[in-house]
């Protein structure tokens, strides 16, 4: 037997104690949803996990009156140190049941167990704890004394990262003071469902956030819904429908979509940790990161090399159950995104590029893509420009630093960037001319709650984490915005309908300003970011 | 024996140059009371265009300026509309048939904000950023950025001020604008526009458009070149149109503010238009 | 087991360095290697600790970690009776079970060495043929503070006992002072000092003291300088300096080695020392190597672990696995 095959080491399923059937969170508890209710399965092996509920419109009307009903009533009168509290609550439950949250979410989601437990679920602990810290601050959050929350936040959130996605939305929401009602992906619903019980171990009380299950239709129904603020992590496409949707409302939104992240390496760079931040990069979660570095620049003294030796790192990646704790590259989350990743790598090898597997066996069940690398990649090519959102690499290269911007830049996209160099001066130079909201020099894919997130351009707008995350979940008091908001009204909006806010200053609070009509259909697919 | 006057010709600027629209269309500005004042330039679509790619030209200069020198240059244009206040009293005076007191109160506000905003330009990053303490071994700062490009449709009612207040706030950080005048007291900008040329805004930072904001704004939203819309004075125009048309590239988009308070000067409307970068980087003494 | 004769390893230094072995020469090459990023190395080290080495697999790395093992003994305090008692455990690490293979060498100090052979006996020989070699540690170990001639006169004796391996330490202060030419001749006199009457030479570990090297630039141009200048194994320490043997250094050395076979086609050994002492930390050092450079390092002329008290904890867990309950220290032998 050879050494490195190692034994099968999965982690124990034992842990993990399911409902067959879940129905959606609303108003602190589990109730059956209106809509056809669907399976959700482990894109491992296609095996169902449990049936979950599905909320049609009027349960997200329901949803939101819940949360309308605890944040007027309850949320809003708590001091900032009690609500403080229930998120330090929430953070060490999520610290306590962190086993059984991270086999439910490699086997709901098919990312690997070492993934979810050394980094998903840690995360999502640590973002209920840094902003647990933050409620009774929010003086210091940058907007002025006494800010104030915004409401209800109508949340969508992606299947690539479903609990710590969760995490990113909650935790500042609530912290901030609102009270929420979050929609996971229609094919991750599962680790939602587990923190919506320990909502009710942590005694949250009811309707201060509200799950509802459901495909894009619902989706689209909470953004239409009667809230204050809308947060979207999800594909470009569907953050461009919810842009159109809100447009007229004084609904505020943060948009946190996708990305083609350029990972430039210099013929300087420390170049084993490159290799490792360049796979790290891209094969983390599968690729399905809305930040993966897609596109490796390689300065091109150094290309041959470097593909080279990326090629002798991917032949060691080990592919397979996403429970073995050895796994380094899970499945592939549903038959629809493996779709997906195969046909824009059908066009990646039409288009000239040459394609490179590692030599692993796909398992027979499941969805499956082993990781793969383009080289000959041009700025022209699809492969180059589109989101693949898979583990598949698109190797360019450069001559000058000039150059490596100049191809970073050229695109839409503006979420991430990747510089590898021995040369600070030059690190800080080509991070600053990078167009991205996140910059790694000599590292890739790393995230904490005190780092504010997100993108340029068509990544989206608005940030997650630190200071700039809580920003994003409160209004100045008595704003300057919202009193010309009123003028607005007033002058513009056909038929404005008000909610008295809670807080103390209840005039200041911009009322929804109607839209004339609706031109979009928006969040009809629950695509990820 | 009265001296005949020479009347100026109006026109659009754009990348540091006067020209006239492309389209030789023209429209007559009258003074409050309805008399001829002018024929101001009306800016067409390709105008906007043009516009557009003198800003995008200009930006990597102006933001790649120092914060300092920003300032500097902000504080510049303060110095010369102090030099030429009467000017602009007298043509605000005729043009909204206020007061002289009032023109002059006006033109005082808005030389008061270029140097309000002419602070910023070297502070607003240390108040928007930040030194994140994260868990590991890194080096960890967010700094904000200029958006780009940032397409304006200037407050309607004011001839000089609500123009100063929605543009000064986006040049701080290093954007480039296009600024779409009052349609009502388009004489204003355009001198303001004299100004700038003759101070040390480098050509295409700012580019003023005269004409129809209900004709040009719609090619400023949906322009993919453009990556924010402020409509701070786009109230009475079918704004939500506006914003729908620029989420197709999901610009950033401030919605219309109106009265008194419209463009108010604060830190929010410079942060407004910027992008928070984060940089990490490894941090070890091994 | 036969070190490579120093004729080819100078021949090979010079091709791949276009020069003469000169401070300047060697300077332009060390420094023209890519640098490591401390951070990105330690968090590959960490996640290569995270395998999970179970059953069947685990039972294959206890007893590979055993049979890599170079027993060690080297205190003030040594005498011919502990040598002995150390051969004894070497050769019968685990007397309830006699299909325990038995470890790689025993390690000793250079007077030691006639001791150490005559309690082999029959069994002194190659461990790649099941034998157990002599190591022995010279060039004025562990300090290396003294003359050339002292080191080579300590080398040479220690080799004419019998020593199979001699373990030498580098002048860390001559590398820290940049004086990369100074250190090479070192280590190719002292390579010159293993070599036998009958031709054949001795197997050179080179011990880099990586806790007195500090940084991981300094780690791998040592690594590299060492290999050019003719080590057959290249050592992360003497034992006596803290840190020792750490994850991230082993798995740093081990990329050289890599590279430099991937460049020459010569594979090197690697030689982690001190500081080892739990089966799980030892199963993490064979992840590394079999991850990094590939299971073919995993045998004894290319790896071996420098340690005393990892054998027994070694002992335990093999005893766990084949009886299904927890061993107790009463249950293996002291040495």
């Amino acid at each position: 037997m050879s050494f490195l095959e190692y034994a099968p080491a999965p982690e124990s399923r034992a842990i993990l104690s399911l409902r067959d059937r879940y129905g959606l969170f609303i108003d602190g508890e589990f109730v059956d949803g209106r809509g056809t209710p669907f399976q959700t399965i482990s894109p491992a092996n296609e095996e169902r996990i449990a049936e979950i509920a599905s909320a049609n419109a009027e349960d997200v009307a329901d949803a939101v009156a819940a949360a309308r009903r605890a944040y007027e009533r309850v949320w809003s009168k708590m001091s900032g140190r009690d609500r403080g509290k229930y998120l330090f609550r929430i953070a060490r439950l999520v610290q306590e049941r962190a086993r059984e949250l991270a086999v439910a979410e490699s086997l709901d989601n098919g990312k690997p167990i070492k993934e979810s437990r050394d980094v998903d679920v840690p995360l999502v602990a640590a973002w209920f704890f840094y902003y647990a810290g933050w409620a009774d601050k929010l003086d210091h959050a940058g907007l002025g004394a006494d800010p104030r929350a915004l409401g209800v936040a109508g949340q969508v959130i992606p299947w690539n990262f479903p609990l710590l996605m969760l995490a990113w939305k909650i935790a500042p929401a609530l912290a901030a003071g609102n009270t929420v009602v979050l929609k996971p992906a229609e094919t991750t619903p599962l680790t939602a469902l587990l923190f919506a019980e320990i909502l009710q171990q942590a005694e949250l009380p009811a309707g201060v956030v509200n799950i509802v299950t459901g495909a894009g239709e619902t989706g689209a129904a909470l953004v239409a819904a009667d809230v204050d603020k809308v947060a979207f992590t999800g594909s470009t496409g569907v953050g461009r429908a919810i842009a159109k949707q809100v447009a007229g409302t004084q609904k505020k939104v943060t948009l946190e979509l996708g990305g083609k992240a350029a990972n430039i390496v210099f013929d300087d760079a420390p170049i084993d940790q490159a290799i490792e931040g360049i796979v790290n990069g891209i094969f983390f979660n599968q690729g399905h990161v809305c930040c993966a570095g897609s596109r490796l620049l390689v300065q091109e003294s150094i290309h041959d090399e470097v593909v080279d030796r990326l090629k002798q790192r991917l032949s060691t990646l080990r592919l397979g159950d996403p429970l073995d704790k050895n796994t380094d590259i899970g499945a592939i989350n549903s038959a629809a995104q493996l779709a997906r990743i195969r046909e824009l790598s059908d066009v990646g090898v039409a288009e000239g590029a040459e394609r490179w597997s590692a030599p692993c066996e796909l398992p027979a069940e499941g969805f499956w893509f082993a990781p793969t690398i383009f080289t000959g990649v041009e700025t022209s090519h699809r492969i180059a420009r589109e989101e693949v959102f898979g583990p598949v690499l698109s190797v360019l290269s450069f001559r000058t630093p000039q150059e490596a911007i100049a191809k970073a830049n050229n695109t839409p996209y503006g979420l991430s960037a990747g510089i590898w160099s021995d040369k600070g001066s030059r690190i800080l130079a080509v991070a600053d001319q990078l167009r991205a909201g996140v910059i790694w020099a000599n590292t890739f894919n790393r995230f904490d709650p005190a780092s504010p997130f997100g993108g340029y351009k068509e990544s989206g707008y608005g940030r997650e984490g630190g200071r700039h995350g809580l920003g994003a979940y409160l209004a100045p008091a008595a704003s300057r915005s919202a009193r010309a908001a009123r003028a607005v009204e007033a002058s513009a909006a056909p038929a404005a309908k008000t909610r008295p806010a809670a807080k103390a200053d209840a005039e200041a609070k911009p009322a929804p300003a109607k839209r004339s009509r609706r031109t979009s259909k928006s969040a009809e697919k629950g695509a990820a970011k | 024996m009265s001296r005949l006057t020479v009347p100026k010709t109006y026109k659009l600027f754009i990348g540091g140059a006067f020209p006239r629209s492309e389209s030789g269309r023209t429209y007559e500005v009258t003074s409050a009371s309805g008399g001829f004042l002018a024929n101001a330039a009306k800016a067409s679509r390709k105008d906007a265009r043009d516009a557009v790619v003198a800003a995008r030209g200009a930006v990597a200069g102006w933001a790649g300026a120092t914060a300092y020198n920003r300032g500097q240059v902000l504080y510049r244009i303060a110095e010369l509309l102090e030099g030429r206040r009467a000017q602009f009293v007298a043509e605000i005076e005729e043009a909204e048939g206020v007061s002289r007191a009032a023109a002059g109160a006006q033109v005082d506000e808005a030389i008061d904000r270029w140097v309000w905003y002419a602070g910023w330009a070297d502070k607003f990053a240390q108040v928007a950023g930040n030194a994140n303490p994260v868990a590991g071994p890194y080096f960890n700062l967010s700094v904000p950025e200029p958006t780009g490009v940032v397409a304006i449709v200037a407050p309607q009612d004011s001839a000089l001020l609500g123009l100063v207040s929605a543009v000064a706030p986006a040049l701080v950080a290093g954007n480039a604008v296009v600024v779409v005048a009052s349609e009502r007291f388009p004489l204003s900008a355009i001198s303001l526009a004299e100004v700038l040329a003759t101070s040390d805004v480098p050509k295409g930072v700012v580019n003023v458009l005269t004409g129809s904001p209900a004709e040009i704004a719609p090619w400023l939203a949906s322009h993919a070149d453009v990556n924010a819309l402020d409509l701070v004075g786009a109230g009475a125009l079918d704004w939500i149109d506006l914003e729908i048309a620029a989420a197709d590239t999901l610009k950033r988009v401030h919605r219309p503010e109106q009265g008194a308070d419209a463009a108010a000067p604060s830190l929010e409307r410079i942060v407004g238009f910027t992008e928070t970068k984060t940089v990490w980087h490894t941090k070890s003494l091994r | 087991m036969t070190g490579t004769t120093l004729v080819t390893a100078r021949e090979r230094a010079l091709a791949v360095l276009g020069g003469d072995p000169d401070d300047a020469t060697l300077r332009r090459y060390l420094h023209g290697i890519p640098g490591v990023d401390a951070v990105g190395l330690e968090q590959r080290a960490a996640a290569l600790g995270t395998r999970s080495v179970k059953t069947s697999s685990k039972a294959w790395a206890l007893d590979r970690i055993i049979s890599l093992i170079d027993l060690t003994t080297l205190e003030g305090a040594d005498t011919p009776g502990k040598v002995r008692s150390l051969v004894a455990k070497a050769q019968n690490p685990d007397p309830a079970d006699p299909a325990t293979p038995r470890v790689a060498a025993v390690c000793v100090y250079g007077d030691m060495v006639p001791y150490a052979v005559e309690a082999l006996g029959a069994a002194h020989g190659d461990p790649d043929d099941g034998g157990i070699s002599v190591a022995a540690v010279a060039t004025a170990f562990p300090s290396g503070r003294s003359s050339l001639d002292i080191k080579l006169a300590d080398t040479a004796e220690a080799v004419a006992a019998g020593a199979d391996e001699i373990d030498m330490v580098i002048d860390r202060g001559a590398f820290l002072a940049g004086r990369y030419g100074l250190v090479f001749d070192q280590i190719a006199a002292v390579k010159d000092a293993c070599r036998r009457p009958d031709g054949t030479s001795a197997s050179l570990k080179v011990i880099l003291e990586t806790g007195e090297l500090v940084t991981y630039d300094n780690v791998r141009r040592a690594s590299w300088l060492s290999i050019l200048a003719g080590g057959d194994f290249i050592k992360t320490s003497t034992g006596k300096v803290q840190p020792a043997a750490t994850l991230p250094v082993t798995l740093l050395m081990l990329e050289v080695v890599r590279d430099w076979h991937r460049l020459t086609g010569h594979k090197v050994g690697v030689k982690p020392a001190g500081g080892i002492r739990t089966s799980k930390d030892a199963i993490k050092y064979l992840v590394t190597v079999a991850e990094t450079v590939g299971e073919e390092w995993l045998v004894p002329h290319l790896f071996r672990f420098g340690a005393s008290s990892l054998l027994n904890d070694v002992l335990l867990q093999r005893q766990k696995l084949a009886s299904g309950h927890y061993s107790g220290a009463d249950y293996v032998t002291i040495d």
